[in-house]
């Protein structure tokens, strides 16, 4: 594990290159009119088209939120190209239609969407830019009665459960990039598990920004019915590119009476250059639901994009309900980072834990915000917090902002937060043993995050450490 | 294997060695005495390239290289080890990684392939008998809330994995009860070879009966102030060093 770190740490972003492929790209700028095109094109049915619209005009009323403690030029909506996507996967009916250059890149980014994931027993949705071009072993999931599609087949294909569920957990008026991804989503990933039926394989999506100056807004929906359980990754990266690139994404999920999800993420969008020139602007809204005994599990290893904007959030509906939130955030250079979670306790005997460890580096700027919230009702709701920063190097950030409002005098929260800094000690220390700077700041940053990294799945906890490594690539003085 | 000569450091602007000289040959051990502040750590840090001293004359050839001249990692991937007199604590981090990943580093630098967990597994059970450990140890972090005892055993216990050239012993005998400096000192005498050479930096003689020094160094106010065999260290103790630190205008 080691070398692959220490040969990876001189590395520079590696997922940076741009697949030339046609695409059928609509004009940039927002209006109605691009909203009926997305859907037309799409084929999408009225009650949708409807939906979408009504997002719209809820959007217009509102303004992009300016609380997050990261600062960025203003965005031009009307700039953004809504929808790109590569031109060949049009009739999509199976794998071996799609552009053998798409898949190509796959390959690339380390993803097979052909034979090699069914023997690391993944399932991969693979999403490039807007549009979901290949869902592999679908076979074996039908056996299990999974669904897992494309956000544009389960449209057509299972539309009540589509319609049941989208809008459920964040509705399209939640928030400024929540409803504009409700206007604009082109694709995403669908999955739902009948009741009582554990996933037999772990569910992933890669999503791929390549074309340029195009937004991606993708959608998730998640349903785990009464009883089910299910795993579920998430990768992505992007091109470099000059100019910063809109990610708009909503994440739902609903985990009925007695459902498991465990929502894991790697998110390595482009993150700029040293200086600050370039990448992803990840404004991300994520979202679940738990009810009666269910248990909702985020984890996220955010090391990319310039700025992340990001909440993962369990509203704990149902009694015995439980949420998690493992988040390692990592900045370097220029890069901003907001995010954290929100438990919102409802349920009796709901509980919640939140475990944050954020590292900044370079001149970046890494803030946990979290709010716990205990309702009237919330009888014996427990939460434990723990907020640990690591600062390497004099001219990044670390700041907290926990928010707790308690409704009920039964609830118990235990919050700890601590703030290290990498010493010079730690890293002599390594260096005294044989390691070079940068493999000593891996190894210690591994072990800051290693109650996290210990709730991702085997294969993405590798991938994980070594993301860690490349994204701190330069940060020892 | 090693030749100091006329060696000057300073840190946060105040010279702290001043003028040290000093030979070491394969297969001796040498033990530096002196009291506290004389600058025995300084030795030892500045010997394994720590960043924060800064050496202002004089130089330090290794196996005829120039080792001012080579990063930590690279004194430590060309054989020199430092038992750190505070050992320093590296959370979340198994002491089994660590010494592996440690472990890898001279591997390749030596041009040798790297081992993986399963056979490092046996690498470790010989050498975790040298400084009667259990396994267990290693699935702990790195000395974090280790004892002040267990820290000192798992510098030698990393001596033992790394098998260094020239290993220096800075204080790894204080704050040892006397059955952990038995098992401590046995370890290194066992680690001990014709091919490498011992640096023991301690101000208690106590050690010096177990690891016996072919050469004694006192050290005070930055220079050294006598050199002898090992009777030095008992005469010593017989006397404390106030006699020598006069007579040299400490
Ligand atoms: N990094 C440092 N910065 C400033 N002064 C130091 C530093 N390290 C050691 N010193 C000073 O140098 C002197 C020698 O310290 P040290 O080498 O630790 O002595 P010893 O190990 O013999 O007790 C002491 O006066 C100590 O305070
Ligand atoms: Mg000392």
């Amino acid at each position: 594990m080691s070398s692959s770190i220490e040969s990876l740490v001189n590395k520079e972003y590696a997922y940076g290159f741009v697949t030339d492929i046609e695409s059928d790209t609509i004009p940039a700028g927002l209006s109605e009119e691009t909203i009926r095109l997305i859907s037309a094109k799409k084929e999408e049915p009225a009650w949708l088209l409807e939906w979408r619209l009504k997002a719209y005009r809820r959007w217009l009323t509102m303004t992009e939120p300016h609380w997050p403690n990261v600062t960025y030029a203003p965005i031009d909506y009307q700039a953004q190209t809504y929808y790109s996507a590569p031109k060949s996967v049009k009739p999509l009916q199976s794998l071996d239609e799609v552009d053998p250059e798409l898949l190509r890149t796959y390959e690339k980014l380390g993803i097979s969407l052909t034979e090699q994931k069914r023997l690391s027993g993944v399932a991969v949705d693979a999403i490039f830019d807007s549009v979901s071009v290949g869902t592999t072993m679908k076979e074996e999931l039908k056996k299990a009665g999974v669904i897992f599609c494309s956000f544009g087949e389960a449209v057509r294909e299972h539309p009540e459960l589509v319609q049941r569920y989208l809008g459920s957990v964040v509705p399209y008026s939640d928030n400024f990039f929540a409803a504009l991804n409700s206007a604009v989503f082109s694709d995403g990933s669908f999955v739902y598990v009948p009741k009582g039926v554990k996933c037999p394989l772990e569910l992933s999506t890669y999503f791929r920004i390549n074309a340029a100056d195009t937004g991606q807004f993708e959608r998730t929906l998640i349903v785990a019915d009464e009883g089910a359980s299910v795993s579920y990754l998430e990768g992505c990266t992007a091109p470099k590119r000059a100019t910063n690139q809109l990610h708009a994404a909503v994440v739902e999920i609903v985990a009925l009476d007695d459902a498991t999800v465990k929502y894991s993420t790697v998110q390595n969008w482009y993150a700029g250059d040293k200086d600050g020139v370039g990448g992803i602007y990840n404004f991300v809204t994520k979202r679940g639901k738990a009810l009666t005994r269910a248990k909702i599990s985020w984890t996220q290893v955010e090391t990319g994009s310039a700025i992340t904007w990001k909440y993962p959030s369990v509203i704990l509906q149902g009694d015995d309900a439980v949420g998690e939130f493992y988040s390692v955030a990592v900045v370097n250079n220029r890069q901003q980072a907001d995010t954290g979670t929100k438990m919102i306790h409802i349920g009796r005997n709901t509980k919640s834990t939140i475990i944050s460890k954020g590292i900044s580096a370079g001149q970046g700027q890494n803030s946990y915000r979290g709010q716990v919230k205990v309702l009237p009702k919330a009888e014996g709701a427990r939460n434990y917090t723990q907020c640990d920063s690591m600062l390497i190097g004099n001219k990044c950030g670390a700041h907290t902002f926990p928010y707790i409002e308690v409704a009920n005098n039964s609830a118990t929260l235990e919050h700890e937060a601590s703030t290290s800094k990498i010493g010079e000690d730690q890293i002599f220390y390594c260096k005294a043993r044989g390691l070079n700077a940068e493999h000593a700041i891996s190894l210690i940053v591994a072990g800051f995050c290693k109650e996290v990294f210990k709730e991702l799945p085997m294969e993405f906890a590798l991938e994980a450490q070594q993301l860690l490594g490349i994204s701190l690539e330069g940060s020892v003085g | 294997m090693l030749t100091i000569t006329d060696l000057h450091a300073s840190a946060g602007g105040k010279e702290i060695l001043k003028g040290i000289s000093l030979t070491i040959n394969a297969g001796e051990v040498h033990a530096i005495m002196g009291p506290n502040g004389s600058g025995k750590s300084t030795l030892a840090q500045v010997i394994a390239g720590h960043p924060g001293y800064e050496v202002t004359g004089g130089s330090i050839a290794y196996e005829g290289q120039d080792l001012l001249d080579l990063e930590a990692e690279e004194r430590a991937q060309a054989g020199v080890f430092l038992a750190f007199q505070y050992p320093v604590e590296i959370p979340g981090v198994t002491n089994a990684y660590f010494l592996r990943a440690a472990y890898n580093e001279l591997r390749k630098a030596r041009g040798e392939d790297e081992v993986d967990p399963i056979e490092f597994l046996d690498v470790m059970e010989e050498k975790l008998k040298v400084v009667e450990m259990d396994a267990s140890f290693m699935q702990r972090s790195v000395n974090a809330g280790f004892s002040g005892g267990e820290k000192k055993r798992n510098e030698i216990l990393q001596m033992a994995v790394l098998d260094p050239k020239l290993a220096v012993l800075d204080e790894t005998d204080s704050g040892l009860d006397i059955d952990a400096l038995r098992i401590v000192a046995e370890g290194v005498n066992k680690l001990k070879k014709p091919t490498n050479a011992t640096i023991v930096v301690t101000h208690y003689q106590r050690l010096l009966n177990y690891i016996v020094p072919d050469f004694v160094h006192v050290l005070a106010g930055g220079r050294i102030v006598r050199s002898g065999g090992k009777e030095l260290a008992l005469e010593l103790e017989a006397k404390g060093y106030d006699w020598l630190l006069e007579p040299a205008g400490v």
